[in-house]
């Protein structure tokens, strides 16, 4: 089978580089998934949309993608609803470190378009009535970060794509890539092989494997990250609570649910997704300290998925120097669902060679050989 | 009887109208259906709608009802308040 473009991996970053590219006018791309709609890092993710970051490239990528978001249910012609849920982000500092870095994030974000601001514990209280002034110093808050339903949002850019011409194959496992003199020349599956010359890594957790079947070295790696949610309650909390310092974010979901997870201290770099009870006592230690009431709660259900963890944690997109016609956008570092929609357009823009609407160049997988010293991004859970 | 009248899911309130739009859609794994309606996320834990729907998309599918995987089972087997579980690790 030919294809003119083969996009490895159906969750948001997948979907949204076929929507994207689909609308600009390609025919015959195709998208492969090892399982179901949505089985992978989107599926499992907080869900959380957050547009304070500390670094100038992350708060640029979040906030392009809040304005798509916003409008995305006329954009992609969505017959449901994404629940785009705009009730803001509290990120409490727990350490005079912390408050002096905020300051400064703040300061960015400001420069740059996004409205967040430096907030006392006072005001915290008003904004989120049960939170524990004692646990912090200060805190920010951005009233257009929020939530949105992540199966929705997949399933958005999903119907877009294939409305659009896109042809998806689930439960269909990529087995090896072919590559002529460092050019892609085909990819073959558990079921068939497509003749293409263009394959987009779109695979999150298993994004390294994938490159490294095109001959490409992708410093990226699959870490674990649990979750929970409890039964749900009346609203009670508008915006996600998050601390850095604690590794804590928690929201209620329209629905009303409590959402929360923690990253897992040293954890091990590989594709383990399984469940821990550690996880669920340190969960509930770090989550009843900050919001007490919470512990009234039932936790009804916990799971696990992989975040695809780069060097500096912002992610890696675009064209690499090993291959010709590979491109990767990986590397989200558990950021990939909020910024999906500004990988897709980045990503259809490189291939189509159009000047692309962010300078690449800190972006591009060839950031790691150039730079001397690499800024890292703190602002993660 | 009125499809929209027969309740698959009783924590999340799913009817077997909406079920049916999804299989006709081509979303026809308990999977699939589970994360676009939210069969099986509430209390429950699916273990009342989740062999209900299991029947459901066999007759659709014509297939034998132990064909149709059952969603992945995850913990915790019954609720558990979070103040609970940090009284237990005291």
């Amino acid at each position: 089978m030919n294809a003119n473009i083969v996009i490895i991996g159906a969750g948001i970053s997948g979907t949204s580089i076929a929507y994207h590219l689909a609308a600009k006018g390609i025919k015959d791309i195709i998208v492969i998934d090892k399982d179901y709609l949505t089985n992978g890092a989107t599926g499992r993710c907080g869900a959380g949309i957050r547009q304070q970051w500390a670094t100038k490239m992350n708060c640029i990528m979040a906030k392009k993608s809040v304005e798509f978001y916003e409008k995305a249910n006329q954009t992609l012609g969505y017959s449901h609803d994404i629940e785009f849920k705009q009730e803001g982000y509290l990120i409490v500092a727990v350490t005079p470190e912390e408050d002096a870095q905020f300051t400064k994030n703040v300061e960015l974000q400001n420069s740059l378009g996004i409205k967040s601001r430096k907030i006392t514990k006072e005001e915290a209280k008003k904004i989120v009535p049960h939170i524990n002034t004692d646990m912090f110093i200060s805190a920010t808050f951005c009233p257009t970060d929020g939530h949105i339903n992540p199966f929705k949002a997949n399933d958005a850019f999903y119907q877009a794509a294939k409305r659009l011409g896109v042809t998806f194959y689930f439960h269909e496992t990529v087995q090896s890539i072919q590559t002529d003199h460092h050019r892609i020349v085909g990819v073959t599956t558990d079921k068939r092989t497509f003749q293409t010359t263009k394959v987009i890594n779109a695979a999150g957790g298993f994004a390294h494997e994938i490159g490294l079947m095109a001959g490409v070295d992708i410093p990226v790696y699959a870490e674990k990250h649990e979750i929970l949610v409890t039964e749900p309650i009346e609203k009670i909390q508008g915006p996600m609570v998050m601390s850095f310092g604690k590794n804590l974010y928690c929201q209620q979901v329209p629905q009303g649910s409590f959402v929360m997870g923690r990253g897992t201290p040293d954890a091990l770099h590989n594709h383990d997704i399984t469940s821990s009870w550690e996880f669920l006592d340190e969960m509930a230690k770090t989550v009843v300290s900050f919001l007490p009431i919470i512990g009234e709660l039932r936790v009804i259900r916990q799971w696990a998925g992989s975040y695809n963890m780069s060097p500096d944690r912002q992610p890696i997109l675009g064209s690499v120097d090993e291959c010709d016609g590979f491109y990767v956008a990986c590397g989200f570092s558990g950021h990939g669902f909020m910024f999906a929609p500004i990988t897709g357009l980045l990503l259809s823009e490189i291939i189509m060679n159009e000047p692309t609407t962010i300078d690449m160049a800190e972006l591009c997988m060839n950031r790691f050989k150039n730079q001397k010293t690499i800024e890292v991004e703190k602002s993660v859970v | 009887m009125n499809k929209k009248n027969i309740i698959i899911c009783r924590c999340e309130d799913v009817n077997l109208e909406q079920v049916h739009e999804l299989l006709d859609q081509g979303y026809t794994t308990i999977e699939d259906i589970k994360r676009l309606l939210r069969i099986g996320m509430g209390p429950c834990q699916g273990k009342t709608c989740g062999l209900l729907l299991q029947q459901e998309i066999s007759r659709y599918l014509k297939c034998k009802t132990e064909e149709v995987p059952l969603a992945k089972v995850r913990p915790l087997v019954t609720g558990v308040k979070l103040k609970a579980i940090v009284e237990g690790t005291k």
